[in-house]
């Protein structure tokens, strides 16, 4: 836990922090990719090289464009008139804390598991993770891509209905 | 081909920049103000009055016969005529523009003035380095600014400065016959001279 | 000697490091680098605008600056005097927060590209594993910063031209990665250090650049072209031709801002060239072996500059492409050819070593590009445009 995590997890909280709490749309979109990159820091700090920049390289830029476009296209990029927390805010506010009880009893409890020390670190390149990809997680592979490739021809038939809606 | 077409607009533009080092034809700009490309003759900027001999005011062609302030497009000509008159080219007495102003930021230089003119008064000049830091006077020419000699005109118009010469000698030529006719004619009339006899011969 | 020469940096590095005590060394040699490098490229993107003015100026039959300094060479100055001292206006509806930090995020984000090209043997400033992967991962975040600097000004104007910008930023991606991919798959490592490495080596004197390959050069013009309009560089400069959006998204900047976008945008461009240099024209490898002996980092700079110069020779020829018309390219003709490309890098990499694998290979991107050509002029998306007259 060193000094440079209590930073970077600072930065994150308060990106995520800035994206509920913000009145303007946008400017809540922007501090969720503060908190992405925040999030690539902390893989960079454990020297996850492939996560981080994969997270960059994907998220920064382009879920966090995916979204701004979002809320450009529609209406979301008028300040809301009235107050942005919905009425059961006590609710949620419940609701989240417990998750995260649970999440951290999860990690907490997994702990022992690990092998402590510094030689059980374990270094992966971006070399393990292909040959993983390729012999062990092929299948997984397989399907994430057929996935992603459905997605694109709904897409492009989404885009072609409206055109010829359009004509 | 796809692509010829940029590797030929390419090849184009690197012969244009090799081009520009070494020979004139390609580098066609000049170093302003240090050089200056001579203008050709049909150049046209702002009109000015054209004056025979060296005194401005009894030379000036200009008659203020208002034919260009009438025809002149945005109005930028202002005459005032003259109360008395003095002898033009040919000797007759004629009218001068007392006032003769041109607003040259208004003139569009569209040489109606010049089309429109009886008298040959009016031509085109060739100078635009005229700026000047007073935006309403200094762009304001006087009849004393606009008088410049025939001499100027046949340097910066040479060949339409000698066709001009031309038809206005023609016209001094015919008014000078004109006059000697009639001083003839008047002559003959003024002496006595006998009847002839009828149907005499000789 | 030479070798003295061509690790003259890392040794003026290591000597003034060495006055430090031991504990700050690294530090601080990092620190030294950085600096170097935060010197360097402004500088050089000054020259670069002369340079810029002066060879369009010469394509197009004009001189280009010439009077501040001899031959011009100090306009930069007075560009620079003049965009500091101009007044810095923002409009009263902006958002000033994000208007404020949309410039400073793109020259940040174009800086940190720069720490893992390898401009010399040994002068890299990080040498990460991942390399090729961060620096698309920061070049990716540059997209980010042309939006909000479009939304931040509240004008119709920047916004389109911002979305204009992002959506051909974006489409550009795509074939961008592809092409480097193939180098890396040949290389098998995405350090740039080793791709650079593996470059160096010389074959009857030749060097093992991959632009030597057929799936090298096909690479290398499909980088090129994405790299032109990742950087928004004519003829994809749609998105900031003062014809079409006055500025597009920097219409609202002024004074310094607008010269740090500026910066940026140069900055993009050198260090995309860069990448290209090191992924497809070896880096700071010497062209042939016999010149071995010139600095390793004179090379990498000429390469640099080279590309530099051929980016204002295509400014200079080549007229503006149309939105829908740079899309369509990127995505119907660019990007399955980048595609196709790598099977042909799979193909050169299985066929072993020897003639055949140069004549499949070659023949195979010939003939997909003929191939595609021909049809798509066939059915008329490009080729010289047909007119139909009114009756």
């Amino acid at each position: 836990m060193s000094f440079a995590f209590y930073l970077i997890a600072a930065l994150t909280l308060a990106g995520g922090l800035a994206a509920v709490l913000l009145k303007n749309t946008v400017h809540c979109a922007l501090s969720l990719t503060l908190a992405f990159a925040g999030q690539a820091l902390l893989f960079l700090e454990l020297d996850a090289q492939f996560a981080g920049f994969a997270q960059i390289l994907v998220y920064i830029g382009a879920v966090a464009i995916l979204v701004v476009f979002a809320i450009l296209l529609t209406k979301g990029s008028e300040t809301p008139k009235g107050s942005v927390y919905s009425r059961h805010s006590l609710a949620g506010l419940v609701i989240a804390a417990a998750v995260f009880a649970m999440l951290g009893w999860a990690v907490i409890q997994s702990l022992p598991a690990v092998p402590r020390g510094p030689a059980s670190t374990p270094s992966v390149t971006v070399l393990d993770i292909g040959n993983a990809l390729i012999s062990r997680y092929v299948l997984p592979l397989e399907i994430v891509a057929l996935l992603l490739t459905a997605a694109l021809i709904g897409a492009v038939i989404i885009a072609m209905h409206e055109k010829e809606r359009a004509k | 081909m796809l692509g010829e077409g940029i590797l030929k607009g390419l090849a184009e533009t690197a012969r244009n920049f090799a081009g520009s080092f070494v020979s004139k034809e390609r580098l066609t700009t000049v170093q302003y103000p240090e050089q200056r490309i001579a203008p050709i003759e049909a150049t046209r900027d702002f009109p000015f009055l054209v004056y025979d001999g060296d005194d401005w005011q009894a030379g000036m062609r200009c008659v203020a016969c208002q034919i260009c302030e009438k025809e002149c497009p945005p109005k930028c000509i202002y005459i005032v005529k003259s109360t008395d008159k003095k002898p033009d080219y040919v000797g007759k007495p004629q009218f001068y523009p007392a006032r003769f102003d041109i607003d040259i930021s208004v003139c569009m230089s569209c040489q109606i003035c010049v089309e429109v003119c009886p008298f040959e008064a009016i031509k085109m000049d060739t100078e635009f380095e005229l700026s000047t830091t007073d935006r309403f006077g200094g762009l304001l020419f006087d009849s004393e600014r606009l008088a410049k000699s025939n001499e100027y005109y046949h340097k910066i118009h040479p060949t339409e400065a000698t066709a001009v010469d031309a038809v206005l000698a023609e016209g001094k030529a015919k008014a000078e016959a004109k006059t000697t006719t009639a001083a003839i004619a008047s002559a003959v009339k003024g002496a006595e001279i006998p009847p002839h006899p009828a149907g005499g011969g000789d | 000697m030479t070798e003295r020469l061509d690790q003259i940096f890392v040794l003026l590095e290591q000597w003034l490091v060495g006055f430090l005590p031991f504990a700050w060394r690294p530090a601080a040699g990092v620190v030294l680098s950085v600096v170097a490098i935060v010197c360097l490229f402004p500088a050089l993107f000054a020259l670069t605008t002369v340079f810029e003015r002066k060879g369009l100026a010469r394509i197009q039959n004009r001189i280009g600056p010439n009077r501040v300094g001899w031959l011009g060479i100090l306009q930069p100055v007075a560009d620079g005097i003049k965009s500091l001292t101009k007044e810095d206006i923002v409009p009263l509806s902006a958002d000033a927060a994000v208007h404020f930090l949309a410039p400073v995020l793109l020259v940040v984000a174009v800086f940190m590209g720069f720490a893992v090209l390898p401009m010399g043997r040994k002068m890299v400033l990080v040498d990460i594993d991942a390399g090729l992967l961060f620096f698309f991962a920061v070049g990716a975040s540059t997209e980010l910063s042309v939006f909000m600097a479009g939304w931040s000004s509240r004008n119709k104007y920047s916004l389109l031209g911002a979305m204009r910008a992002v959506a051909q930023m974006i489409s550009y991606e795509v074939p961008l990665l592809m092409s480097s991919v193939t180098v890396v798959m040949i290389t098998g490592s995405l350090s740039l250090t080793k791709i650079v490495a593996a470059q160096n080596q010389y074959t009857w004197g030749l060097p093992h650049w991959y632009i030597f390959t057929p799936w090298g050069l096909a690479g290398f013009v499909m980088y090129a072209i994405a790299a032109t309009a990742e950087t928004n560089r004519s003829p994809f400069d749609l998105p900031e031709g003062e014809s079409e959006l006055v500025a597009g998204y920097h219409t609202e900047y002024s004074g310094f801002k607008f010269a740090l976008f500026f910066l940026g945008e140069y900055l993009a461009m050198f260090s995309i060239s860069g990448l290209g240099t090191t992924l497809f024209l070896g880096g700071w490898s010497a062209p042939l072996q016999v010149l071995g002996w010139v600095p390793s980092w004179i090379w990498f700079f000429s390469k640099l500059m080279l590309s530099i110069f051929v980016f204002i020779w295509l400014r200079g020829t080549l007229p503006r492409l149309r939105q829908d018309q740079l899309m369509n390219f990127a995505w119907k003709f660019v990007l399955p050819l980048t595609l196709l490309n790598l099977l042909v890098a799979a193909a050169w990499r299985f066929l072993g070593d020897g003639w055949e694998r140069w004549v499949i290979c070659s023949a195979v991107v010939m003939l997909a590009y003929v191939g595609m050509a021909w049809s798509g002029m066939r059915r008329g998306h490009f080729g010289p445009r047909r007119y139909r007259y009114a009756e």
